[in-house]
């Protein structure tokens, strides 16, 4: 087991975003996080990834408590963010050496590496170039790169196909799918497209509302709920009203601490 | 250490790549000089106080280091606005490095302003008579590392560029100012003079001033002993709201 998760929960105030979830994954499993908007997927991404700290349960990663042991596990898992994360300043390259030594990579080490894995995302050409001038499917696959760069275990990709062209998309998930097969790297992903999830992963979990309303292969899903598409099961285990999105309601929650009002 | 290299090599490589940043921030100091400098001149010999551009030039290139290096604090919000924060903040390394990394880049970049004003400045007249040319880099450097940590400390509350400009208004124009970075600072009305010996900002200007063109107003021990044990502070303070920033 690469993540384990019991109990889960997190409130901001007294607005509980996570509540008490728990699930496994497996060691090179392909694991999908399909939700609303605001169905808290986001919120546990960075709880998994010590960038927010849970306010109740468990977590392992790696065998690690993102807690107790945050430089272990940021060892242990590559992140491609919902927004790009990358310094536009910077060359291709430079942007993935910084990478290699905050991670504490030798020379020797993360040299070849980093040609490895530019020719595997097919940027190997535009390696001296200014990222500024990328479009957004050649900065999603330098983050790509440079998340794979240290070795992690797990992969975290969030949202990471949005604003790209069908193309690109494609092109990406085979990158991550030949990565998950070369490498044995465990993918925990989160997307809006039902038909990635469906083709992607080996299980998906649905959550909603903070919870985790159903667990399983894409085929169990559409079994348990008699319907014939993910996108009818997701429908009709989340319902169809519209979700406030996940930001606004945080800063809004900010807003109450701050003037005291609850 | 590899860590805080990287950083401080990836703000420096950040401003000399853009040669429109290094020439805007000389605007400022090019018209202090060519119309302070020139068109006080007279009146300040007439009042017996000697070379106004060699009295104003020291000013002026301490001007450049602060607004350099609050400047290149203030940074962190770009990096918080397009993303890169958080690739240091999953990345297996204490804050406290990426903090230091920044800030020493931020001040380095500040630094080599003041000393391209210093040269700018001798076009229009100025002569450094000194022979501590090191010393005053090493105290420049010292100031543009309290600077450069107040911006930081700032930018690590501001959530986005809106509050910049107040920012600029109410904290870094004051400091410039009410310095004696323009003036002496003798025989100024009772309450000015309290603010202007209150200001850093004041020390860092006179103890540029010595090292530069000699005549402190303070002792320069004075000047080094309160720039330094201000940096100090302002690095501690600096390090823990930026360790505070929330992904």
């Amino acid at each position: 087991m690469i993540i384990e998760v019991k109990n889960l929960s997190k409130k901001f105030g007294d607005r509980e975003v996570v509540k008490h979830i728990s699930f496994n994954v497996e060691r090179g499993e392909i694991f999908a996080f399909l939700g609303p908007n605001g169905a808290g997927k986001t919120t546990t991404i960075k709880m998994l990834t010590t960038l927010l700290p849970k306010t109740d349960g468990e977590i392992k990663l790696n065998n690690f408590d993102p807690e107790d042991n945050p430089d272990e596990v940021r060892k242990s898992f590559g992140i491609v963010f919902q927004d790009p994360s990358l310094d536009t300043d910077l060359t291709t390259y430079e942007n993935m050496e910084i990478h290699a030594v905050l991670y504490g990579m030798k020379k020797e080490v993360y040299r070849p590496r980093i040609e490895e894995l530019l020719k595997l995302v097919e940027l190997h050409d535009r390696r001296g170039d200014y990222v500024k001038n990328f479009s957004g499917g050649m900065k999603r696959r330098l983050e790509i790169a440079r998340g794979l760069l240290h070795h992690p275990k797990v992969l975290f990709l969030d949202e990471p196909t949005l604003g790209l062209d069908p193309q690109t998309r494609n092109l990406l998930w085979n990158y991550i799918r030949d990565l998950n097969q070369k490498e044995n790297i465990t993918v925990f992903l989160t997307t809006h497209y039902m038909n990635e999830a469906e083709k992607m992963a080996n299980r998906i979990a649905i959550i909603d509302h903070g919870v985790i309303v159903d667990i399983g292969t894409s085929e169990e899903l559409m079994s348990r709920t008699g319907t014939d598409s993910l996108e009818a099961a997701f429908l009709k285990l989340t319902g169809h009203a519209v979700r406030e999105e996940e930001g606004e309601n945080e800063f809004r929650n900010m807003a109450k601490m701050w003037t005291g009002k609850r | 250490m590899q860590t805080i290299y990287i950083l401080w090599q990836r703000q420096v490589k950040k401003y000399l790549r853009s040669p429109s940043r290094i020439v805007g921030t000389l605007g400022q100091p090019l018209f202090f000089l060519l119309a302070l400098g020139y068109g006080f001149g007279s009146i300040f010999k007439q009042a017996g106080q000697g070379n106004y551009l060699q009295f104003l030039s020291p000013g002026v290139v301490a001007m450049s280091v602060l607004f350099t290096a609050v400047f290149g604090g203030i940074e962190v919000i770009w990096d918080k606005q397009f993303g890169f924060l958080k690739e240091t903040m999953v990345a297996p390394v204490s804050r406290i490095n990426t903090m230091i990394g920044r800030t020493l880049g931020g001040a380095t970049v500040a630094s080599i302003q003041g000393v391209i004003v210093v040269i700018i400045s001798m076009f229009f007249g100025f002569r450094p008579e000194t022979h501590y040319l090191l010393l005053a880099l090493l105290f420049m450097f010292i100031g543009a590392l309290l600077f450069t940590a107040l911006g930081t400390g700032i930018a690590s509350v501001l959530d986005d560029m809106q509050g910049f400009p107040i920012v600029m208004q109410f904290i870094v124009t004051p400091m410039f100012f009410l310095s004696g970075s323009m003036f002496p600072i003798e025989g100024l009305p009772k309450i000015l003079g309290y603010i202007v010996h209150a200001n850093p900002m004041t020390y860092y200007v006179d103890g540029i001033r010595g090292l530069l063109i000699g005549g402190n107003h303070f002792s320069l021990g004075l000047d080094f002993a309160i720039v330094t044990i201000i940096a100090l502070a302002f690095l501690g303070i600096g390090s823990y709201l930026f360790s505070k920033i929330k992904a």
